[in-house]
């Protein structure tokens, strides 16, 4: 493309994203690299806190798990304590699938080369096989975040969120879906795979899903059997009492997470991008777009730690691999930075963020007034 | 027959119970030897030299056991990462009891040696791998013996002196012994014991101190009938190498038994690279050192299991059998046998063979 202030001296590094429209091709660079060597320092300095850390957390959250079902067992005695009960499951789950299972899944805790927190190791709890959400988490939706047709997780196929998106008349339903994704969000993560998915639009055969869908079945068949048959059959007559527990703790946890995963990528102020826009995409490029791409959730420790630090949606997607409970103090850093380069660093408080998003759900539900892009209308 | 059934269909409730954890997960909270992975309490620690102590280990429920003179895996958390090191197993077999001990040597610069040797403490659990080599005396208890060591190495042979005094066999041991000095022999005492039992012919060469190495003259000297002995070697790569080419000379080779006590690691060039063996695929290739490992393999004709290929997913990971890499990002040169690796950002650093 032509620059059009070719008069000027100044030539933008990244003409067709108009938020680092103002960086130069040096700039861009120098931001890069200081943004690597902040990313390394912190890494060079992981060390034995960091380890006593993860031990520490998984250790309280088994603790918490395992007390939480004697709470709900307690039900029996007290009615009460089934709603008590089914918080603390709630939260266990939270904490087991943000702050250790996710993390964990990102190799977050490679380097301390124990297999029993490892990437490659790990099953979480929750419907979804760790091996399949590696794929298209990790991988798909980490390498190409927010660019439209490419990151699966933009808009989960099922909802609209930019106009860069073409409009159904399906959207139309979008804020009941996005209130069911909310409500059943790990069984969304769980049928959310491109081999799956691919079934519906004709890109995989059968045979070529069968090996997924068989690996989904035996850990929904884990995950069901637990929660919702031997847990409540241990409780004799208060069977359902105890499955209600059960629903309403994995239903907790389905709520925060889809909350804070929502406000990662979807509200306000987030930049989408098209699949042009990242040919030839160099380091310092894909940090720019990481950055725009994501938006973190303000707020104290016990946010950050419950958010699985994913309240630092930025610092995780620049840096996927660093140990979570460092993003808040590199957060620090990658923020003086974004300001130092005029790079938009979205950051707000947790119902703020939400209510951009659902805004979204509702504004794009709609057709677009104008047309969609002008560049998809010349032929 | 049916408390069987019961057992076992309790097993799997809890199994199912327990999910996606296993059952000892949580029991390993309330003690670390009740994990499922095999592990050990260090229960004594006791100093031989300036520069070697004895762990005596208890190790858990999934221990195997030990065959004195075998080495164990030992992984050990230095500074919250794990690291695997060899050891020999230096302590007889008893009937009911599991403690095994090993002999750490300090290793110059040597990461693991020095956190054992300074901050390992009575009460630590480290990580166990099974016993494994055949480093360990012959079935036939009548034959003759002769144990060639230097430094360290004496460790496994101490384990079989111990483990035929303990079952009483008085059996023709002939023992030479490298060290630098008196004060560098480890378990100098013990060895003078042995020394006064019948059967028993120790030659202790202090190197340092006016003492011969090894050579086919000493060896006659000492040992006359070395041809007609079960030979065990043990030692720094000097002697080995010494002592297997003068067995080999002789064509006496298959009597000759091997333990390497510290793995060589030929010093890489700064950005070189190496021959990449495929373990699984059994085919090997060149590969640059700063190409990735990924690439290698594709270019070589295997489709290995890949995502990002920038380092960020974990798609590619891969066991290392031998060898070190490079991180292409860092330059960081690292690995370890049996650590995983991302070959979409590591390019060899020497010879390297990976489990693909
Ligand atoms: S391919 Fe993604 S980490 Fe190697």
């Amino acid at each position: 493309m032509k620059q059009e202030n070719a008069s000027a001296d100044f030539v933008s590094a990244l003409p067709n994203i108009p938020a680092a429209k103002h960086l130069s091709e040096e700039q861009l660079q120098t931001f890069g690299a200081r943004l690597t060597e902040i990313g390394q320092r912190y890494m060079d300095s992981r060390g034995p806190a960091d380890e006593r850390y993860i031990r520490r957390v998984i250790a309280a959250q088994r603790t918490l798990a395992f007390v939480a079902r004697i709470v709900i067992y307690s039900g029996i005695l007290y009615a009460p304590m089934f709603f008590v009960g089914a918080f603390l499951l709630g939260l266990a789950k939270i904490i087991e699938n943000m702050e250790i299972g996710h993390n964990v899944l990102h190799g977050q805790w490679d380097w301390l080369k124990d297999p029993k927190i490892h990437s490659s190791k790990w099953e979480w709890d929750g419907v979804c096989p760790s091996k399949q959400w590696q794929r298209s988490h990790n991988y798909i939706h980490h390498k190409w975040c927010n660019v439209v047709g490419m990151d699966r997780d933009f808009g989960y196929h099922v909802l609209r969120v930019s106009e860069k998106q073409e409009w159904k008349p399906v959207y139309l339903f979008q804020p009941i879906s996005n209130m069911l994704m909310a409500i059943l969000f790990e069984w969304g993560v769980a049928v959310h795979d491109d081999k799956m998915g691919g079934l519906r639009t004709g890109e995989t055969t059968i045979e070529e899903a069968r090996p997924s869908f068989k690996r989904l079945f035996r850990k929904i068949g884990w995950q069901v059997g637990k929660d919702y048959i031997f847990f409540p059959l241990l409780a004799g007559p208060f069977f359902f009492s105890v499955l209600l527990a059960n629903v309403g703790a994995n239903l907790i946890r389905n709520l925060w997470a889809y909350a804070v995963i929502f406000c990662g990528h979807f509200p306000d102020g987030v930049e989408e991008f098209e699949p042009s826009d990242v040919e030839n995409e160099d380091k310092a490029r894909w940090y720019v777009r990481q950055i725009l791409g994501s938006a973190n959730i303000s707020g104290g420790p016990v946010l950050h730690f419950m958010s699985g630090n994913l309240s630092h949606q930025i610092e995780h997607h620049v840096f996927p691999r660093m140990p979570s409970n460092r993003y808040a103090a590199v957060a620090k850093e990658v923020r003086v930075l974004c300001q130092e380069y005029g790079i938009r660093y979205n950051s707000n408080n947790l119902p703020y963020q939400l209510f951009t998003v659902w805004r979204k759900v509702f504004r794009f539900a709609l057709p677009p007034r104008t047309p969609q892009n002008p560049a998809t209308q010349t032929p | 027959m049916a408390s069987s059934l019961l057992n076992s269909s309790v097993t799997r409730v809890s199994q199912w119970l327990a999910s996606p954890l296993r059952p000892r997960q949580y029991l390993e909270l309330l003690n670390p030897l009740w994990a499922e992975q095999s592990c050990g309490r260090i229960e004594k620690i006791q100093r031989e030299t300036d520069n070697a102590v004895t762990l005596v280990i208890r190790p858990n429920h999934r221990w195997q056991g030990a065959v004195s003179g075998q080495y164990v895996r030992l992984g050990v958390d230095v500074d919250g990462v794990r690291h695997w090191r060899c050891y020999s197993v230096n302590s007889a077999q008893r009937p009911g009891d599991e403690t095994f001990s090993v002999t750490v040597g300090r290793v110059n610069g040597g990461r693991v040696s020095t956190y054992i040797q300074d901050t390992l403490r009575v009460g630590d659990v480290i990580a166990l791998d099974k016993a494994m080599g055949d480093f360990v005396l012959p079935t036939d208890a009548t034959a003759k013996l002769l144990f060639i060591s230097a430094g360290t190495g004496i460790t496994p042979m101490m384990g079989m002196l111990r483990s035929l005094r303990d079952s009483g066999i008085a059996a023709d041991v002939t023992h030479l012994h490298f060290a630098p000095t008196e004060k560098d022999c480890i378990y100098f005492n013990e060895l003078n014991d042995f020394a006064r039992r019948p059967g028993f012919n120790l030659h202790q060469s202090l190197t340092r101190e006016g003492g011969q190495h090894f050579d086919a003259a000493l060896l006659d000297n000492v040992c006359p009938d070395w041809a007609e002995r079960k030979a065990y070697v043990c030692g720094p790569e000097g002697l080995m190498n010494a002592v297997r080419t003068h067995w080999q000379n002789n064509e006496l080779s298959s009597q000759l038994c091997e333990e390497v006590f510290q793995p060589v690691r030929a010093e890489v060039p700064a950005g070189a690279g190496g021959t990449v063996l495929f373990w699984n695929a059994g085919s090997s290739t060149e590969g640059a050192g700063d190409k990735p490992l990924l690439e290698v393999a594709e270019n070589a004709g295997l489709l290995p299991k890949h995502g990002c290929r920038m380092g960020i997913c974990q798609e590619c990971v891969v066991t290392l059998r031998e060898g070190q890499v490079r991180d292409l990002a860092t330059g960081e040169v690292f690995g370890e046998s049996g650590e995983t690796i991302r070959i979409c950002v590591c390019a060899a650093a020497g010879n390297v063979t990976i489990d693909l």
